[in-house]
């Protein structure tokens, strides 16, 4: 056993299980219809259900309506600035690997001014849930083009429709390396996203999900009217996202190896349907925490002074 | 052989320089190592050519060490112009000269084998060059460092610097026993042929200087039973970042702060420590933040660019008042501007460097032994009062070396483990002292203490709030705790007499320049005295009573200032000097400012030459001194 597992053996100090409202914090103040308020309960219930202990728990935000959540949540919460959410978290987690920790981002948050910080926090594989919630548009600075605005829609920044395609956050994702979880749920499926943050929450590395959902004050016709019209294909293995027979309505299903990455790269890159479910996961890959714990010393006091003094002999010339 | 001339000196300045890749550098390192040893006091720094693999023989390629040794065990500053140069060809040595850095009577030392080199262009170029220092009063010394080099290897590329370094050694009349030691020091690890050959080189250069040197120099020393230590400024902050227990050094490269992080990163893990280096400046500050808000101890080290990338996550560590500090190693600005080399000019950078109204605490260390003590200091201030540190180094300390006693490391403070225990459910994170604006800071994995920390304003129990009172406490809670801060601090000491004509002003490396300069004036006959500031943010107290000692103040510093004679320049519109216009800011007082960027550290005699050229005109200057001590009659 690595001194890393050791580390991050949380006690489930509680006799009694926690309850639900034990998690909860404020009342959100997010718009009625907004798919924030069912991430929010969605990541309450894995909580629960893992039986973690509030004050060993980090979610970090970065800023814009999804960033909210960590205000919502009675855990430890750091809400900070804008695209800069996995910087800090990265900090928490190099610091403590013993804390879990939850990301929650939007789509202009990660994909567009934090752009960078996702691609190598993707390679750096620190184990932490990481939820994109991703409604399409700009919403609390009021409708701007974000980087996965469909084409030609209006917004604010582009009244006579958008200049580019949309990005495809699946396909980059997968092209990194140390890619080792992706996952695509919507608000619109409850019971899916509720499967699929759990898993999320399972995977040891970096749980990368990228949540749809609509801004019903912006963006009412996103997704098809928030899911109505909207086709999707949800991928089925036995170790996948399970999918409930009543999803069945809202598309089909196709089998897929999701511990294939060449499979998994072919499925990132087809948008429509969009896919749902688990496109890839890898428990192999190191995480970065690990690899550097692993290579430092803990010395006491003591040896830590030795060392000091050694050093200092190094430099030392008459 | 021929007994030479004994000339005893209180110091010198010695310059090392050859094409990049021949081996002067090293050949510096040893002579300061020998001097070292026989317990003189040192001052070396780096010549580095602009480029990595300049074309050989040009100005551009001149690559190698100036050393300033002295009779007493101290030495502050990289010295005036040189004394002695030795070149290992005349494009080194005319680099030296139009960098102004060579003494008009300097003693050259120049291989001759340029004089007699199959190609004319150099043969020319090399009486040229002579003609020319010589034409100046230097004393030309050809000495035969290639002909006699490959006598003994085969390839004189490979051994000239020993060669040069023997030479020095009989020049200054040093022990060359204790040379043969130093040698054998540097070469440790390599084979015993290279090392044999670097020492038989060494004894030949040396035993070529004592038969042939018709005058030598004697700069004694004592000496002493105090170990000391030798390093470089980033080294000491890399050392001082161990002492002072930080965790986590999070860094993206840039010069020259970078080597601290070289240095840090081979030795930190076996302390218990990690050297992150992230995707870019602004992650660097953000896994930085985020380990300090986890209760990890942590910081940054960075340059001017880096500094502007970091600016917002500043506002964010003073917001959410999480512990933090930050490093800038600084350069030449603006923009990429002179990035191998010294300026000042990221002092109000870094004091209104961020969003809105951030108070920050800026500190700066004045010697390479303060950048070794500085980040203990830095820490203890980030954790007690829950501040962002910055710590203004520069080029100068980052590349130069000095001797210093040896720290005490048993007195290093032990790391007490983290705080986890639980708190009571609704303790507030941040319960503000109304008078000093402390508060208790929660740990996450703290039973009770959870809750959002947010850049957003907030209150007392950390929840985001908007109306006006509420912000105003938020802002005067974090802006009391530097007003605290500033009642701590001891009001600095003045070098030199508490009254006079004149009073220098500076802040960081410049230090060593100023009260030598300061220290020679007064041996003149004139009234100057000093004070250097180590901290810039919260000024220290008693400012205004030393300035009263005083009939006029200036500042010393390296960056940037309108002349008084430029085109257009007026009252109204001169820009001071970066210190000057904080403290005119903070004491209301017509403090003038000494303010160029050279690219390099002022040697003592410039500063000397200010002083002469302000008290010996007092009134001539066109400034407006007159309306001195106070602007407009305010006080």
């Amino acid at each position: 056993m690595s001194m890393l597992a050791e580390l991050c053996v949380i006690e489930s100090g509680a006799a009694d299980p926690h309850t639900l409202d034990e998690y909860e914090s404020e009342t959100p103040r997010w718009c009625k219809g907004c798919g924030d308020h069912g991430v929010l309960a969605a990541l309450q219930r894995v909580l629960r259900k893992n039986n973690l202990d509030p004050e060993d728990v980090v979610s970090v935000s970065g800023i814009g309506c999804s960033s909210r959540l960590p205000h919502y949540l009675n855990t430890y919460g750091f809400h900070g600035i804008h695209g800069r959410a996995l910087p800090i978290s990265t900090g928490v987690r190099l610091a403590r690997p013993e804390l879990p920790v939850v990301v929650i981002m939007g789509d202009g948050d990660c994909f567009s001014i934090g752009g960078n910080h996702w691609l190598h926090a993707i390679r750096y594989n620190i184990d932490a849930v990481v939820l994109v919630l991703d409604n399409e548009v700009y919403a609390l600075t009021k409708m701007q083009v974000s980087p996965t605005t469909p084409d030609g829609w209006k917004t604010n920044t582009t009244p006579h429709g958008t200049y580019l395609q949309p990005m495809n956050p699946l396909s980059v994702v997968m092209g990194m390396t140390n890619v080792s979880f992706l996952a695509q749920t919507a608000t619109w499926l409850p019971a899916h996203l509720d499967e699929t943050i759990e898993k999320a929450w399972e995977h040891h590395g970096l749980s990368f999900v990228r949540i749809l959902q609509r801004c019903p004050v912006f963006m009412p016709k996103a997704f098809g009217d928030g899911g109505l019209n909207f086709p999707v294909v949800f991928l089925e293995h036995e170790d996948g996202i399970p999918v409930h027979p009543l999803l069945l309505k809202r598309g089909a299903t196709r089998a897929h190896n999701h511990r294939d990455i060449n499979e998994a790269q072919r499925v990132a890159v087809s948008v429509d349907p969009a896919p749902m479910g688990l496109l890839y996961r890898n428990p192999d890959v190191p995480t970065y925490e690990e690899i550097r714990w692993n290579r430092q010393e803990r010395p006491d006091h003591r040896t830590f002074v030795e060392r000091l003094d050694a050093l200092m002999d190094r430099y030392t010339v008459s | 052989m021929a007994p030479s001339r004994l000339v005893r000196l209180p110091e010198h300045t010695v310059e090392i320089v050859s094409d990049a890749g021949e081996g002067a550098q090293k050949a510096a390192i040893a002579f300061a190592q020998l001097c070292a040893k026989a317990g003189n006091g040192l001052w070396t720094v780096e010549i580095i050519p602009s480029e990595i693999r300049p074309p050989p023989h040009t100005i551009g390629s001149a690559s190698g060490n100036r050393i300033r040794l002295a009779e007493r065990s101290k030495v502050t500053n990289a010295g005036n112009r040189a004394n002695v140069v030795l070149a290992f060809n005349e494009m080194a040595l005319l680099s030296r000269l139009e960098a102004g850095s060579l003494a008009d009577d300097v003693l050259v030392l120049i291989d001759d084998h340029w004089a007699t080199h199959d190609d004319e262009r150099y043969r020319i170029s090399y009486r040229e060059v002579l003609d020319k220092v010589r034409s100046r009063g230097a004393t030309i010394r050809e000495v035969p460092l290639e002909r006699e080099t490959i006598r003994h290897a085969e390839d004189a590329q490979q051994g000239k610097n020993m060669f040069a370094v023997g030479l020095l050694c009989a020049l200054y009349n040093k022990d060359m026993d204790v040379l043969d030691d130093v040698i054998r020091g540097i070469f440790k690890g390599k084979a015993r042929e290279v090392i044999e050959l670097a020492v038989r080189l060494a004894d030949a250069g040396y035993q070529y200087g004592v038969k042939h040197f018709e005058q030598r120099f004697e700069i004694q020393a004592v000496p002493t039973d105090i170990p000391k230590v030798a390093m470089n400024g980033n080294t000491a902050l890399a050392l001082g970042a161990v002492s002072a227990g930080f965790e986590i050094c999070s860094m993206y490269p840039i010069t020259p702060a970078t080597s601290a992080s070289h240095e840090l990163s081979g030795i930190f893990e076996d302390f218990g420590g990690f050297v992150h280096q992230a995707e870019d400046e602004i992650a660097a500050i953000g896994v930085a933040l985020g380990a300090s808000y986890a209760g990890k101890t942590a910081l940054t080290i960075t340059s001017g660019p880096g500094m502007a990338l970091k600016t917002e996550f500043q506002g964010l560590a003073v917001m959410t008042e999480t512990p933090l500090v930050i490093v800038d190693v600084q350069r030449g600005g603006p923009s990429t501007g002179l990035p191998t080399k010294i300026e000042q000019s990221d002092l109000l950078h870094a004091l209104y460097g961020a969003p809105g109204d951030a108070p920050k605490v800026v500190i700066a260390p004045s010697t390479i032994e303060e950048c070794y003590y500085i980040l203990s200091l830095a820490r203890k201030i980030a954790e007690e009062f829950r501040m962002l540190v910055i710590v203004l180094s520069d080029a100068n300390l980052a590349t130069g070396q000095q001797l210093f006693d040896r720290p005490d490391v048993s007195q290093t403070p032990r790391r007490p483990p983290l705080d986890l225990s639980p708190v009571p459910l609704g303790t507030l994170p941040y319960d503000w002292d109304p008078t000093t604006g402390l508060s208790q800071r929660l740990i996450p994995g703290q039973p009770g203490g959870m809750g959002v920390t947010t850049s957003l304003n907030h209150d007392r129990n950390g929840k985001a709030c908007y109306d006006a009172e509420r912000n105003q406490r938020g802002h005067s809670m974090r802006s009391r705790k530097l007003a605290a801060l500033q009642q701590s601090l001891n009001a600095p000491s003045v070098h030199g007499p508490p009254e006079g004509d004149l009073l220098l002003v500076g802040w960081g490396s410049t230090r060593g320049a100023i009260e030598e300069a300061v220290d020679i004036a007064r041996g003149e006959g004139l009234a100057v005295s000093s004070v250097h500031l180590q901290f810039l943010s919260p000024l220290p107290p008693g400012l205004r009573e030393i300035f009263a000692g005083f009939r006029q103040i200036i500042t010393v510093e390296l960056n940037y200032s309108d002349d008084w004679e430029d085109p257009l320049i007026t009252k109204e519109n001169r820009r001071y000097g970066q210190l000057a216009w904080i403290l005119r800011a903070a004491t209301l007082l017509d403090i003038d400012c000494y303010a160029k960027v050279p690219g390099r550290p002022y040697m003592p005699v410039e500063i000397m030459d200010e002083i002469k050229r302000i008290l010996g005109n007092q009134s001539g200057i066109e400034s407006p001194a007159e309306t001195f001590p106070a602007i407009a009659g305010a006080n």
